[in-house]
C-alpha cells in the first residue's frame, strides 16, 4: 500500500478500533497507539522522503498514488506529497499525539470524544497529502464536520453558540471555496480536453486571467476564513474559549494550518497571475490582522481568548508572507505553519491543565503559580518566549524568513505593510509578559492554590514533546527550510514565466 | 579548521552548564549547582586569557597590523538567494578584548555569588541563568556577522529579563524585567529595521565583507537618498537606536534604574560591565561603516552619548539608593563611551576616539564591576539598598571600603589610577572635534568626581546608624573578587591599548597631553572636594543647596518624569485609546456584523415560516389568488 494512503487508513482502524472499547481506559489506550503509530509513520516519512530527494528524485511530488474513483467528473483519488506537505503531516502527527495524552482525562463520554477526534485527524491528513481538489475538499469537511460535535459536546462556558458560529463560518467558508474550486475544474483544461482536478494537471495550464479574477477572491477568502483573516475571524476567540483542550490544540494547531496551506497550495499556485493583482487588498487585510490581533490580545483578560487572538495575529502573517509570493516569503509562511501550530497547540494543552487546576481561565484571579506548579510554569514561559519569536525557539526562523522574504519588495507599499508587520515582535512581547507576569509571577493569590499538584506523566508527555518540536525547529532550522526552498522551485519557475504587469 | 577552532569552547561550555544545571536544578543540592557555573565559567575564563595572550602576543608578528581571523563558522539557515546566515567565532581585537572583560568580570561574579547569594531559593537556577547569559554575551561579541549579533542581542535580552526577575515572587522585580524586556524589545525593533536595510542593500551580513573600508559592501551603499540623508545612514540610525536601547542611552534608558531591583551580582555583571556596553560594542563592531558612509549617524552617536552622559550625571547627584546612583553613573559613563566613537574616525590617529571608547569601556568594566561588587557587600552587611540607613561603616568593612575607595578615585579620573588614563583619551578625542561636546564632558567630569564621593562618604563616613545587628565583613569569597578588580581598577590604566585595540587595527602613537590631562585632574579634585565638604561629616549644607534648586532639584530626583511620561504613554494612550478601542471594534463591529448576518437570517426565517403553514385552504387560496394576479398582469400590463 502507498505510504500516504495509511495516513488515512491508521486513524480510521483506531477509530474502527475505538468502537469496541468499553471505558476510557481502553478507548484512550487505543487512540494512543493509533496516533503513536501516526507520529512514527510522519518521522518515517519524512526520513523517507529526505533520503529520496538526496538520492537526486527532481519529481515535484512523491510517493505518487492515483485512482479514479468518480468517472463521471474525472475525480480521482490522488496522493502525493513535496516537502511543504511532508512538513504538514509531521506537525499534524506531533500536534495529535500530543493533544490524545493532553485528554488523557476525558471522563465524559470519553469513546465518542476521542472517534471525533481522530475522525478530525483523519481529515487533517487525508487535505495535507490530497492532490485532487475534489478529494481535498472532502477531506477538509470531514475534518470541520466533527469540530461541531467536539465543541457542541465537551465544550465549555457558550458551546452551543460558540460552536453553531464557528461551524456557520466555516461552512460559509467552505461555500465560497466550493465556487472557487467548481470554477477552476470548468477552466482547468482552457485547451479542450477532459477537466480535471488534479492540482498538477491544472498547474500545467493557464487559467483565463478573466476567470481568475473572479475566481481568486472566492477561494483566497474560502481558506483565508479558517486561517483567520480579518474581519472573518471572530469564530476563533468564541470557538477556541469553549473548545475542550485538545480540540483547541488540534484546531488552533492544524486545522487553521489548512486556510494558509490551501491559499498556497490552489489559490496562488494556480492562479498567481490573478493573486498578484489582487495582492494587495490582502496584504492590508493580513497586515491588519496582524497588529489588529496583537492588540486585541493585551487587552483580553481569558487565556484561551488571548491566545485566540494571538493565533490571529500569527495566521495573519503567515497569510501575509504567502501573499508576499516570493520564495522566501513563502518558505516563511511554511515555518510559520509549523512554528505556530506547535506553540500554539502547546499554550492550548498547557491552558487546559491550568484550568483543570484552578478552575478559572481569568488571569486576574490567578497568580504566583510558578511557586506551586514550576513545571507548567517553566514550560509556559517557554511557549511565551516561543511565541515571541526568541531565537533558538521555532517561532524566531519563521518570523525571519517572512520579513526578509517580505522586504525583498522594493515598493513603499511593500516596505510599509512589511515594518507595520515587524512593529508587531513588540506588541507580542508586551501580551506575553504580561500574561506571564500575572499568572506565574508574584505572590500566590489565592491560597487554594497552595495545594495544586503539578504535571503528570501523560501532562510532562504531551507538553515535552511539543517543546522538542519548538526548540529543534528553532536550534536547526536548516534542513527544514531547505526541504521547504526545494518544493518551490515549481510555484517559483511558474511565477517567473508569466507576465506579471507591474512587475 | 585553525588555530583558534578551539575558541568556540569559550562560549559552548557556559551553554552546557546551563542545559545540565537548568535541567537537573532541583536536584543539586546546596552549592553544587554554583560550584559546576563556577568552574566552567573559570575554564572559559583561562581560554580567553590564553587567546588574548595568543592573538596580541605570541601569534604577533611585530610591526604588522591585527588582521580578523574566522575561527569557525557554519550555516545555519539558508536566508533568501543572496542573503545567508552563519553562527561562528570571529577573532579581532575588539572581540578578544570582550573575551577578556566578559570572562574576568563574569568569573569573579560567579565566585562572589557563591557567598552572596547562599541560601536563596534556586540557588542553582541563579548559576544556570548566569552561564545563560555568559553564552549569550560571549556568543554576541564573537559573532562573525550581523545577524548573528541579532540572535544573540535579543538572548543576552532575555538573560537580563531572566536575572532582573530573579525574585520573581516580588512585583516590583518582576514588573521591572519586563520592563528592562519591552524597552529593550523596542529598540531591537528599530536593530531589526536596520538589518533589513543594510543587508539588502549590501547583500551580505559578514562583518568581514561588511567592514572592509575597501570592499564592495561599503562601495555598493551609496544609494538612494530619504529625507536629504541617504538610506544607508537611516540604517546605521535604527541600528543604533537598537545599540542605544540595549546601552540605555536618553530617552530609552528607562529600564536601567529599575533593572537594579535584580540580585546586585547581576547588576555588576550585566547591568555595570557586560551587556549595557554592547551597544557601544556594535557600533565599535560597525565603526568602519560608520565612519565611511554615516558621518550623520556618527553625529547622532555622539550626541546622544553627551547628552545621556550629562543627564544621567545630573540625576546620580540626587538619588539616595545606592545601586541606582551606580546606574545612573554607568549610563554617564557609557555615554562617554558612546562620545567618544562619535567624534572618531576611521584609520591611525584619527581614531583616537575609537580607541578612547574601547580602552574606557575595558577600565569602565573593572571598576564598576568592582563599585557595584562593593556595594552588594556593603547591602549584604545593612540590607539596606538605601544610603540614609548608611554610615561609619569604614570601621565595619575594611576591604570593602578600601576597594570601594580605590574605584571611586579611578572615576573621578585622578592619576594613576585606570579612568584617569581612558578618560583622558577620550577628553581629547572630544578636543579635537568639537569644543561644545567637550566642554560638557569636562562638566560630566566633576560631577561624576563628585557624585561618587557623596556616595563613598554617606556609606562609609558620617555616624552609625541603628543596625539590627553590627555589620561585619563580607566572607573571603566575596572580598577576594573584589581586591582582584581594584587591582585590575588601578592597573588596567597602563594597558598599551592604542597598539593593541585600533580602528584599523594598526599600532599608532599616543600620549597624554598634558594641557587637557591637568585640568580634568583639577576638575576631578574639585568635585572630590565639594563632596568632601558637604557629606564627610554630617551638616545641614546639603539640604541648604537642595533647597536653593529646589525646583530643579525636584527634577532631578524624579529623573525629569520621563517614567511617567513613558507610563502616560503605555498605559493611557496605548492601553485605553488602541488596544481598549480594538477589543470593543471587534466585539462590537466585526463581530456584532457578523451575529447580525445570524440574526437577519433567523429574523427573516422567523418572519416567512408562516408560509410553510401545511394547511390546504391557505395554500389553495393562495394559488388561486396568484392565478388570478397572473391572469391580471398578462391582460393588461403586458
Amino acid at each position: 500500500m502507498n505510504i500516504l494512503t495509511l495516513f488515512v487508513v491508521i486513524p480510521v482502524l483506531t477509530v474502527a478500533g475505538i468502537l469496541f472499547t468499553k471505558d476510557l481506559k481502553q478507548s484512550r489506550l487505543v487512540s494512543a497507539i493509533g496516533m503513536t503509530a501516526q507520529l512514527i509513520l510522519s518521522a518515517i516519512l519524512v526520513y523517507l522522503y529526505v533520503t529520496e530527494r538526496q538520492a537526486g528524485n527532481m519529481a515535484p511530488m512523491l510517493f505518487t498514488f492515483d485512482a479514479l474513483w468518480f468517472p463521471a467528473l474525472n475525480i480521482h483519488y490522488a496522493v502525493g506529497v513535496d516537502g511543504i506537505s511532508v512538513a504538514m503531516i509531521a506537525l499534524t502527527g506531533v500536534v495529535v499525539f500530543a493533544g490524545i495524552f493532553a485528554s488523557w482525562k476525558m471522563e465524559f463520554l470519553s469513546r465518542e470524544f476521542f472517534i471525533s477526534l481522530i475522525l478530525l485527524a483523519t481529515g487533517v491528513f487525508g487535505f495535507f497529502i490530497s492532490l485532487d481538489l475534489f478529494t481535498m475538499f472532502l477531506f477538509y469537511e470531514i475534518a470541520v464536520i466533527p469540530m461541531y460535535l467536539l465543541i457542541g459536546i465537551w465544550g465549555s462556558g457558550p458551546k452551543e453558540y460558540s460552536a453553531m458560529k464557528l461551524t456557520l463560518m466555516l461552512m460559509g467558508g467552505s461555500a465560497l471555496l466550493m465556487v472557487g474550486i467548481l470554477g477552476i475544474y470548468f477552466y482547468s483544461v482552457p485547451t479542450g480536453g477532459q477537466l480535471t482536478f488534479n492540482v498538477l494537471e491544472i498547474a500545467k495550464h493557464k487559467i483565463p486571467i478573466e476567470m481568475q479574477r473572479f475566481l481568486f477572491p472566492f477561494t483566497f477568502v474560502g481558506f483565508g476564513i479558517l486561517g483567520a483573516l480579518f474581519p472573518f475571524h471572530t469564530w476563533s476567540p468564541d470557538g477556541h474559549a469553549s473548545a475542550p483542550t485538545a480540540v483547541s490544540m488540534l484546531h488552533a494547531g492544524v486545522l487553521m494550518k489548512l486556510g494558509g496551506y490551501g491559499a498556497f497550495r490552489v489559490a496562488i499556485f494556480l492562479m498567481p497571475e490573478a493573486a498578484h493583482e489582487q495582492a494587495w487588498i490582502f496584504i492590508i487585510l493580513t497586515s491588519i490582522s496582524v497588529v489588529y490581533g496583537a492588540f486585541g490580545a493585551i487587552f483580553q483578560k481569558d487565556l484561551k481568548y488571548i491566545n485566540a487572538y494571538s493565533s490571529v495575529s500569527h495566521c495573519g502573517l503567515v497569510l501575509f508572507a504567502v501573499l508576499m509570493m516570493n520564495q522566501t516569503a513563502f518558505t516563511g509562511a511554511v515555518i510559520q505553519m509549523i512554528s505556530h501550530g506547535l506553540m500554539t497547540a502547546l499554550f492550548f494543552a498547557l491552558i487546559g491543565m491550568i484550568y483543570g487546576r484552578t478552575h478559572t481561565r481569568m488571569i486576574n484571579e490567578m497568580g504566583g503559580l510558578m511557586k506551586v506548579i514550576p513545571f507548567l510554569g517553566v514550560v509556559y514561559v517557554i511557549a511565551g518566549l516561543a511565541s515571541l519569536g526568541l531565537p533558538g525557539f521555532s517561532g524566531f526562523v519563521a518570523e525571519m524568513t517572512v520579513f526578509f522574504g517580505a522586504y525583498e519588495h522594493v515598493d513603499l507599499f511593500h516596505r510599509v505593510a512589511t515594518i507595520v508587520a515587524v512593529s508587531s515582535i513588540v506588541i507580542t512581547a508586551v501580551y506575553i509578559l504580561r500574561v506571564v507576569g500575572t499568572l506565574l509571577m508574584g505572590p500566590i493569590t489565592d491560597k487554594h492554590f497552595l495545594h495544586l499538584e503539578d504535571a503528570n506523566w501523560y501532562e510532562r508527555l504531551s507538553t515535552i514533546t511539543l517543546v522538542i518540536g519548538i526548540t529543534f525547529i528553532g536550534m536547526a532550522p536548516l534542513w527544514l527550510s531547505d526541504m521547504i526552498h526545494f518544493s518551490l522551485a515549481p510555484i517559483i519557475a511558474k511565477l517567473a514565466t508569466i507576465q506579471l504587469p507591474g512587475m | 579548521m585553525n588555530s583558534y577552532a578551539y575558541t568556540l569552547l569559550i562560549p559552548l561550555i557556559p551553554f552546557f552548564v546551563f542545559v545540565s544545571v537548568g535541567m537537573a536544578e532541583d536536584k543539586l543540592k546546596g552549592k553544587l549547582g554554583g560550584l559546576i557555573g563556577t568552574a566552567g565559567l573559570g575554564i572559559a575564563t583561562f581560554l580567553s586569557y590564553f587567546t588574548a595572550f595568543k592573538y596580541f602576543i605570541s601569534d604577533h608578528v611585530a610591526g604588522t597590523g591585527y588582521t580578523s581571523v574566522k575561527a569557525f563558522e557554519i550555516t545555519w539557515l539558508h536566508l533568501t538567494d543572496k542573503l545567508t546566515i552563519n553562527l561562528g567565532v570571529l577573532i579581532d581585537p575588539i572581540s578578544v578584548m570582550m573575551l577578556v572583560v566578559i570572562t574576568t568580570v563574569s568569573f569573579m561574579v560567579h565566585i562572589y555569588s557563591l557567598g552572596y547569594m547562599e541560601g536563596e531559593r534556586g540557588f542553582a537556577r541563579f548559576y544556570a541563568f548566569l552561564s545563560l547569559f555568559s553564552f549569550s554575551m560571549l556568543g554576541l561579541v564573537l559573532a562573525t556577522n550581523l545577524f548573528q549579533m541579532y540572535i544573540f542581542w535579543e538572548l543576552v535580552g532575555v538573560s537580563s529579563f531572566l536575572l532582573i526577575g530573579y525574585y520573581y515572587e516580588k512585583p516590583s522585580a518582576f514588573s521591572a524585567a519586563k520592563k528592562a524586556f519591552i524597552v529593550t524589545r523596542f529598540a531591537d525593533l528599530g536593530f531589526l529595521i536596520g538589518i533589513l536595510i543594510l543587508s539588502f542593500n549590501t547583500g551580505t551580513f559578514d562583518f568581514k565583507e561588511l567592514t572592509n573600508p575597501h570592499g564592495i559592501a561599503i562601495a555598493s551603499m551609496g544609494g538612494a537618498a530619504f529625507m536629504g540623508l541617504s538610506v544607508i545612514t537611516w540604517a546605521l540610525i535604527f541600528i543604533f537606536i537598537g545599540g542605544a536601547g540595549k546601552s540605555a542611552m536618553f530617552p530609552l534608558h528607562i529600564w536601567l534604574p529599575d533593572a537594579m531591583e535584580g540580585p546586585t551580582p547581576v547588576s555588576a555583571l550585566i547591568h555595570a560591565a557586560t551587556m549595557v556596553v554592547a551597544g557601544v560594542y556594535l557600533v565599535a563592531r560597525l565603526f568602519p561603516v560608520y565612519s565611511q558612509t554615516g558621518p550623520a549617524a556618527l553625529q547622532v552617536v555622539a550626541w546622544v552619548g553627551a547628552f545621556t552622559s550629562l543627564f544621567a550625571a545630573v540625576i546620580a547627584t540626587t538619588q539616595t539608593d545606592i545601586k541606582r546612583v551606580l546606574a545612573f553613573s554607568t549610563m554617564s559613563q557609557i555615554g562617554y563611551m558612546m562620545l567618544s566613537l562619535g567624534v572618531s574616525k576611521y584609520g591611525g590617529e584619527d581614531g583616537l576616539g575609537f580607541m578612547a571608547s574601547n580602552f574606557h569601556l575595558f577600565t569602565h568594566a573593572m571598576f564598576k564591576a568592582l563599585l557595584f561588587l562593593g556595594a552588594g557587600a556593603v547591602i549584604h552587611a545593612v540590607h539596606s539598598n538605601d544610603m540614609n540607613d548608611m554610615g561609619g561603616l569604614r570601621k565595619y568593612l575594611p576591604i570593602t571600603h578600601i576597594t570601594f575607595l580605590i574605584a571611586c578615585l579611578t572615576i573621578a579620573g585622578i592619576p594613576p589610577f585606570s579612568g584617569f588614563f581612558s578618560k583622558d583619551e577620550i577628553l581629547s578625542a572630544a578636543f579635537e572635534s568639537n569644543k561644545i561636546l567637550f566642554g560638557i564632558e569636562y562638566f560630566v567630569a566633576g560631577l561624576t568626581a563628585f557624585y561618587m564621593f557623596r556616595l563613598y562618604y554617606n556609606i562609609f563616613w558620617g555616624h552609625d546608624r541603628h543596625y539590627h545587628h553590627t555589620p561585619h565583613e563580607a566572607p573571603l569569597v566575596m572580598t577576594v573578587p573584589l581586591m582582584i578588580l581594584a587591582f585590575g581598577s588601578i592597573f588596567s590604566g597602563f594597558l598599551p591599548f592604542h597598539n593593541l585595540v585600533t580602528s584599523d587595527g594598526l599600532a599608532f602613537e599616543s600620549h597624554i597631553d598634558w594641557m587637557i590631562a591637568i585640568p580634568s585632574i583639577l576638575v576631578g579634585v574639585l568635585g572630590i572636594a565639594v563632596a568632601t565638604i558637604m557629606y564627610k561629616k554630617e551638616n545641614a549644607l546639603p539640604d541648604k543647596v537642595a533647597a536653593s534648586f529646589s525646583f530643579f532639584y525636584r527634577w532631578a530626583f524624579k529623573k525629569f518624569y520621563v517614567d511617567e511620561f513613558y507610563m502616560f504613554v503605555t498605559k493611557k494612550i496605548i492601553f485605553n485609546y488602541i488596544s481598549r478601542p480594538v477589543a470593543w471594534f471587534d466585539r462590537h463591529i466585526v463581530d456584532g456584523t457578523m451575529n447580525g448576518i445570524a440574526n437577519l437570517i433567523v429574523f427573516v426565517s422567523f418572519n416567512i415560516k408562516g408560509l410553510q403553514s401545511g394547511r390546504v385552504q391557505q395554500y389553495a387560496f393562495v394559488f388561486v389568488g396568484g392565478v388570478v394576479a397572473m391572469v391580471l398582469i398578462f391582460v393588461y400590463v403586458l
